[in-house]
């Protein structure tokens, strides 16, 4: 125990540190001596062996999801990619309808940018997903309308991490000729992505998430058949006239090496993180009124979205300093709601906010998860103790049954 | 480095990796806004000038009823499209007239601006033939012609070789970018006064107030902070250094026959200049220079896969075939005068081999 080093980072879907081979990629394309030449310029030699690097790179993030290289467009991340993708794709196609699906668990730059087309004129439904966070395909089809242009469905849920069969949605979508999106964000590098096969038409990626750094992501664009998008943001010209702006070559570069790095290792590493999240599992699960939050099964190997029942969300997350995790707690966002991704999923206010997601990642050790299971442990048990609604749980009383006075 | 490996969290995260990046961020958004002598609240970090400027026009413009907008016809194509995209909205669109030199004109202006005016926007400098606009005077006419219009400036090109106030200027709007002062790539902000009700482009997560959603590019805007801070110390001997070779290459060039050198009665930046050779068209110098090993360009970079004459010069009324062989030379700390002796050399064999 006495290596450990603390506090023990378990946020990895938050953002990811920077791999070093990643570090050592990005360095060369930064300082004076090595390739620090503006990508755009094609008329001279600085500028020749950026433009190589992002060729490089964007051939890098292409083999990761089996697209073509011309495909990606490259974006300041993945909310700037769900922004392009939705407003873009809305925008071009409008003509056809002005109808669009979501589902309500879907990452805020889905949301919040559905929220804006409303207010363009656009109509939006969002979807109830079943309580294992999954969307059920029927109801997805009852929604279709003959104006609806657009569905946006995320692969992977930030905060419970459930797989959403992108690969059926797909098929309803493109058999009733609607452009399809999926925010990528969470799963490029952890679930295999095939676009070759997938009937995916826009997808969004992030480079933070997988080890790679900050301030870049792409959207993938589907050539054939061929979808367009109003682009976003105006100026040289950059991307094919998608996305304007100067490419970071550095950003690029790193973002490129992280996803090839995931496509050698992702294999073995998921493999690993699934023994270390079970062994998490395993070791709080038979602790009483504990719920795990998201279906089991479809579900990516480093994340366990888990409520402890009696516990106060707040009162937890001061008592586990050590670890950093993230909560669907009030005090730990920025709103004062609790997660709406678990209140979606039917989840009360009261186990949203004594909710914890444990994200494992590339320097996740086993030492770390056992001394985790004995912090949680320990900390849960000593807010119940605390706890008067724990006593009257513990005495039979029904919590709902009763009627509480004000004062 | 140590923002990429090392403090890794995400600055929305509460717990204490995420508090370390927060606390770097607002380091280096107090860093950039002194720089700029500007209020950190008022600063908007983005992914470069590129977005700045887009946000600058769209996010002051689209929430409110369709009037008139004025720029000047030498901005950078990431203003100049944004502006026309508005116009494809319905906005009337003026664009400001240039003297031969390239400044933008106070009396032009002033007959422009009426009530229905709401942004005007001219650079700082510009990014191909370095002129410094008077912006000063640019921002009193405007105001003085309508006081409530707002006033943006792009300063991506100024920033850094001369000293510019965001307060004493009274502007409303101000863009940055990283890369154009010695940081890193994928950075820029946008400084936006209290009385602009922006409207977001980028949505989603809330960050920097919710004015620009997505998480913050920590390890470039740790970069451009640094950058800042460095750029408002070394800035005069950056400068002196810049005059020097502007000096030294000026005067070689005016010594040559059938060199133009565009702007040259204006105030420019020390570090760019800007010239034709009369009969050696601008791509085709280029790649000689460039197998001589000096690394120059036609103009703006982002423009440089096209091979339309300056949009810049054509606004100056520039003879359409002198402009076509514009290439820019600019500066940077590492060069020396040497390398500008080799330049002139080059060129003048060059020149032989074309004349």
């Amino acid at each position: 125990m006495s290596d450990l080093k603390l506090p023990i980072y378990f946020d990895y879907s938050a953002t990811t540190p920077v791999d070093e081979r990643v570090a050592e990629v990005m360095m060369h394309y930064l300082t004076v001596d090595s390739h620090f030449g503006n990508p755009a310029s094609r008329s001279h030699a600085f500028g020749w062996s950026a433009d190589e690097a992002i060729d490089t790179a964007r051939g890098q993030v292409a083999a990761l999801v089996n697209c073509d290289p011309r495909e990606i467009v490259w974006t300041s991340g993945a909310t700037e990619s769900d922004n392009l993708a939705i407003k873009g794709a809305a925008h071009f196609y409008q003509k056809n309808g002005k109808h669009i699906i979501t589902c309500k668990t879907e990452h805020k730059a889905v949301l919040d940018t559905c929220r804006q087309l409303e207010r363009e004129g656009y109509e939006v439904t969002y979807l109830d997903p079943e309580t294992n966070g999954l969307i059920d395909l029927n109801k997805l089809k009852a929604a279709f309308r003959d104006d609806t242009i657009l569905v946006s469905i995320m692969h992977v849920n930030n905060e419970i991490g459930v797989i959403q069969d992108i690969e059926a949605i797909g098929e309803l979508c493109r058999k009733n000729k609607i452009i399809f999106h999926v925010d990528a964000a969470q799963s490029a590098g952890k679930v295999d992505i095939d676009l070759d096969k997938l009937k995916v038409d826009l997808m969004s990626f992030s480079a933070h998430k997988v080890y790679g750094p900050k301030g870049i992501g792409a959207l993938y664009v589907r050539r054939k058949p061929r979808i367009r998008i109003e682009a976003q943001m105006h100026g040289g010209g950059h991307e094919r006239g998608m996305r304007s702006g100067t490419l970071a070559t550095h950003q690029i570069a790193g973002m490129g090496e992280a996803f090839r790095i995931a496509k050698a290792e992702m294999h073995a590493e998921n493999a690993r993180f699934l023994a270390l999240r079970n062994r998490l599992y395993n070791g709080l699960k038979d602790m009483e009124e504990v719920y795990v939050n998201g279906d089991m099964d479809h579900r990516i190997a480093g994340n366990l979205n888990i409520s402890f029942n009696y516990v106060e969300g707040e009162s937890l997350i001061m008592a586990l300093k050590d670890i950093a995790v993230s909560s669907g707690s009030a005090c730990t966002s920025a709103s004062l709601e609790p997660s709406y991704v678990l209140r979606a999923i039917g989840r009360s206010d009261e186990l949203a906010h004594s909710s914890l997601r444990f994200t494992i990642g590339r320097y996740t050790t086993e030492a770390e998860i056992d001394y985790t299971i004995g912090l949680v442990k320990k900390a849960v048990d000593k807010l119940r103790d605390l706890s008067p609604l724990w006593d009257m749980f513990k005495d039979g009383i029904d919590l709902n049954s009763v009627e509480w006075a004000a004062h | 480095m140590p923002y990429m490996s090392g403090v890794y969290g995400n600055p929305s995260s509460v717990h204490r990796f995420g508090r370390l990046t927060r606390d770097a961020l607002e380091q280096a958004r107090v860093q950039v806004a002194n720089f700029v002598d500007a209020d950190p609240n008022q600063l908007v970090f983005t992914s470069g000038g590129t977005e700045a400027n887009n946000l600058a026009v769209k996010g002051a413009l689209l929430n409110q009823p369709l009037a008139r907008l004025a720029v000047s016809p030498i901005e950078h194509a990431c203003l100049l499209e944004p502006a026309k995209a508005m116009k494809q909205l319905g906005w009337e669109l003026d664009l400001l007239d240039v003297d031969g030199q390239g400044r933008v004109s106070i009396e032009h202006l002033k007959s422009t601006i009426t009530r229905q005016t709401k942004f005007v926007s001219v650079m700082a400098a510009n990014n191909e033939t370095g002129v410094l606009e008077d912006l000063k005077g640019l921002v009193e006419a405007a105001k003085t012609a309508n006081s409530d219009v707002f006033f943006h400036t792009d300063a991506c090109q100024m920033a850094g070789k001369l000293p510019i106030s965001f307060r004493q200027l009274n502007l409303d709007l101000m863009t940055l970018s990283s890369h154009k002062l010695y940081g890193p790539q994928g950075a820029g902000a946008l400084i936006v006064s209290r009385s602009i009700d922006l409207q977001p482009q980028i949505l989603g997560g809330g960050q920097e107030k919710g004015l620009r959603s997505g998480t913050e590019n920590l390890a470039a805007i740790v970069g451009f902070g640094r950058a800042a801070e460095l750029a408002a110390e070394t800035q005069q001997a950056r400068k002196d250094h810049a005059l020097a070779l502007q000096q030294q290459l000026l005067e070689c060039l005016v010594e040559r026959s059938g060199v133009t050198v565009f702007s040259a009665q204006a105030e420019r930046l020390p570090n760019t200049v800007q010239f034709s050779v009369q009969g050696i068209d601008g791509e085709a110098l280029l790649m000689q220079l460039d197998k001589k090993g000096f690394a120059v360009s036609s103009g703006s970079a982002c423009d440089s896969g096209r091979t339309d004459p300056s949009h810049v010069l054509m606004a100056m009324g520039v003879d359409k075939n002198i402009a076509k062989g514009a290439i820019r030379v600019s500066f940077g700390e590492q060069n020396t005068s040497e390398q500008v002796s080799g330049f002139i050399q080059a060129l003048d064999q060059i020149r032989q081999q074309f004349i």
